[in-house]
């Protein structure tokens, strides 16, 4: 037998040859880990083996998947109903894996969920798609069908008594529809608001039943950490997570993209190796590692292992694993306004402190990138980043999320601030707004 | 005729009822029915949005706090084509104002607008998981990236010539 993949997320990606059909998909090692749960594992084990391979969930919160199903209750699917859902809602900017994983091969999510679900004895399954993923939408359709009408899906699967089916939600494009109790919401065709917690959603999910929401790629691990074993999946990690990750690189380097590799590869490795460098022209300045929700490092920051406590330990958070970079050339206060647009566009509104102060902290960053900013306004966002970057102030995680790169940028760039304001314009205009 | 001041097409009715009846409860469809009208209509006029609420058991104000809600549901007409271009982080930083500015020259309007022709709306969108390709941008589902002026100009001939 051919050894297990070192990236075995992306071993069956080709982008040039389209996803894999069912039998492609057997062949290259697909179904295995569905066979062996279904004939010889209790779904427990499941649990204990996910638990062992010290996956985190790759949505960004990064908490432990098998510990999370653990407090699912375990009564079998047939004497209530219980979801489990695949958040592939992806609309932080910068982050582009989840697409890759969805078009590249949609067999292997929905071998996920089938774990997952036997794990947790769920019957229903949902993937939760952001509406803009056209393509990924039409071939997971295909490849749900696929899957039905080969026995993989549907009624009694492989004859073990255990029933599982998916169906996809296209959504309408809303970002905080990623976060996990206002996808719920969501998918109950409400405005999507944030529910506050407990009761938990492993308790009283959607529609109050049991429900288990987990990132694509998250899911996209469970395959092989089944078929290949709990230890084999927590060796793949150069630190103390387990598995792959997959990192992604945007902003002004030679090569942008996305790679699958052991979870803590030096960043330095990452920007240096696998996206090319910097352009010719343009410097390292600052990046935010895990996403427009995730704190700026310093250019000095870049040996740091890109595993959940090495990135924390350095003032940021790993995020989804996906960096933007800053270069030298452009304007980190344009930056900074453009990620605040962003999240005062899309808080839904539900509390006041997010609703009222993220458009507050927007107009104050509009006056200072042009030029009309005053000495006072650096108090208010200082405040700002204080009150809304504490949790437990606001509902759920947006307004944190959105101070992370503020509050990081006011220490980072406070000349930058500082020259705006005292010149009355933006000193850098390349790259800043026209 | 096919209008959106006239009440949907019985086979649109009967397959948001279908929608409806695969959930637990029908308001779940919301989001699958008002987009199946935008995808007949291009947008979902309030006459199409109250008869989906009939079907749904919804008020019409409920579900038109959920259409209102989402940046991909369109309560107001639209151009023939769509072209939403990504104003997130890294396609700004790869340029995509200047690109925004070259698109309202051309085209003579600003973002939220419709081309006096009706062939093209222009709307900004957020970050929509192209970023390795920035600037990015959708017109009508389809993905464009690395996008420059000339790719662009061409574009829009192309698709001032579409129906
Ligand atoms: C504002 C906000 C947006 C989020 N968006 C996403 C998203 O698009 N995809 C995702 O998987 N998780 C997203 N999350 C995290 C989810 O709430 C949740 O932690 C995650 O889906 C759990 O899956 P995991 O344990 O597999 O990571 C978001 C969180 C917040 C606060
Ligand atoms: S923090 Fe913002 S996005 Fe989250 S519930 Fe409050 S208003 Fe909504
Ligand atoms: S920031 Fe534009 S596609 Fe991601």
């Amino acid at each position: 037998m051919t050894p297990p993949s070192e990236r075995p997320l992306t071993a069956m990606i080709d982008p040039a040859a389209g996803p894999p059909d069912c039998t492609a998909y057997e062949h290259n090692g697909g179904w295995q880990a569905t066979r062996k749960a279904l004939s010889s594992l209790a779904p427990a084990e499941i649990i204990d083996m996910v638990t062992r391979s010290k996956l985190r969930g790759r949505g960004g919160a990064g908490f432990g998947t098998g510990q999370k199903w653990s407090f699912v209750p375990k009564e079998p699917a047939t004497d209530r109903r219980k979801y489990l859902i695949a958040n592939a809602d992806e609309m932080e900017p910068g982050t582009f894996k989840d697409r890759w994983l969805l078009e590249g091969n949609p067999l292997q999510l929905i071998e996920g969920m089938i774990l997952a679900a036997y794990g947790v004895q769920a019957r229903h399954g949902i993937v939760f798609l952001r509406g803009e993923y056209d393509l990924a939408r039409t071939r997971l359709h295909r490849a749900i069908g696929e899957a039905r009408q080969q026995g993989w899906l549907g009624e009694n699967i492989l004859g073990s008594g255990f029933s599982f089916d998916i169906h996809v939600h296209s959504s309408a494009g809303r970002y905080i529809c990623g976060e996990e109790t206002a996808l719920l919401t969501a998918l109950e065709g409400r405005r999507a608001t944030p529910r506050s917690k407990p009761p938990f959603p492993q308790t009283g999910g959607l529609w109050g039943a049991p429900s288990v929401v987990n990132n694509v790629e998250t899911l996209c691990n469970l395959p092989h950490i089944i078929a290949n074993g709990p230890e084999w999946f927590a060796g793949l990690g150069l630190g103390e997570d387990g598995g792959t990750k997959i990192y992604g690189v945007s902003g002004r380097v030679a090569k942008p993209g996305a790679w699958e590799l052991p979870i803590g590869t030096p960043l330095r490795q990452i920007i240096e190796e696998h996206a090319g460098g910097m352009r010719a022209g343009y410097r390292l300045r600052a990046l935010l590692p895990g996403g427009a929700s995730t704190a700026f490092l310093d250019a000095d920051a870049i040996d740091v292992a890109m595993d959940y406590g090495s990135v924390e330990k350095a003032g940021s958070r790993l995020g989804t694993g996906m960096a933007i970079i800053l270069d030298d050339r452009t304007c980190p206060i344009g930056m900074i306004r453009n990620l605040e647009h962003f999240f005062a566009q899309e808080s839904c509104g539900w509390c006041t402190p997010c609703r009222d102060g993220l458009p507050w902290v927007e107009r104050l960053l509009d006056a200072i990138e042009d030029g009309t900013g005053q000495e006072e306004d650096m108090d208010q966002l200082g405040r700002h980043a204080r009150m809304l970057g504490a949790p437990g102030r606001t509902f759920c995680a947006h307004a944190p999320g959105a101070m992370a790169p503020l509050a990081s940028g006011l220490k980072l760039f406070a000349a930058d601030f500082a020259a705006h304001i005292q010149q009355g314009r933006c000193p850098q205009r390349e790259g800043a707004r026209p | 005729m096919l209008t959106v001041e006239n009440p949907l097409p019985v086979p649109m009715r009967r397959e948001i009822l279908a929608l409806a009846a695969q959930e637990l409860h029908p308001r779940g469809a919301g989001v699958a029915a008002l987009r199946l009208v935008q995808a007949r209509f291009g947008w979902v006029s309030t006459t199409h949005l109250r008869e989906v609420a009939v079907l749904l058991g919804m008020s019409a104000d409920d579900l038109d706090g959920v259409a209102t809600y989402f940046n991909l549901l369109f309560r107001r007409p639209v151009g023939r084509h769509v072209i939403m271009l990504c104003d997130s982080v890294s396609c700004w930083i790869m340029g995509r104002e200047p690109l925004c500015a070259h698109l309202c020259r051309k085209l003579n309007i600003r973002p939220g607008e419709t081309t006096a022709d009706n062939a093209i709306t222009l709307l900004p969108t957020v970050c929509i998981g192209h970023c390795d390709h920035a600037p990015a941008m959708l017109v009508d589902n389809t993905l464009h990236g690395d996008v420059d002026t000339t790719t662009l100009d061409h574009l829009i001939d192309t698709l001032r010539d579409t129906p």
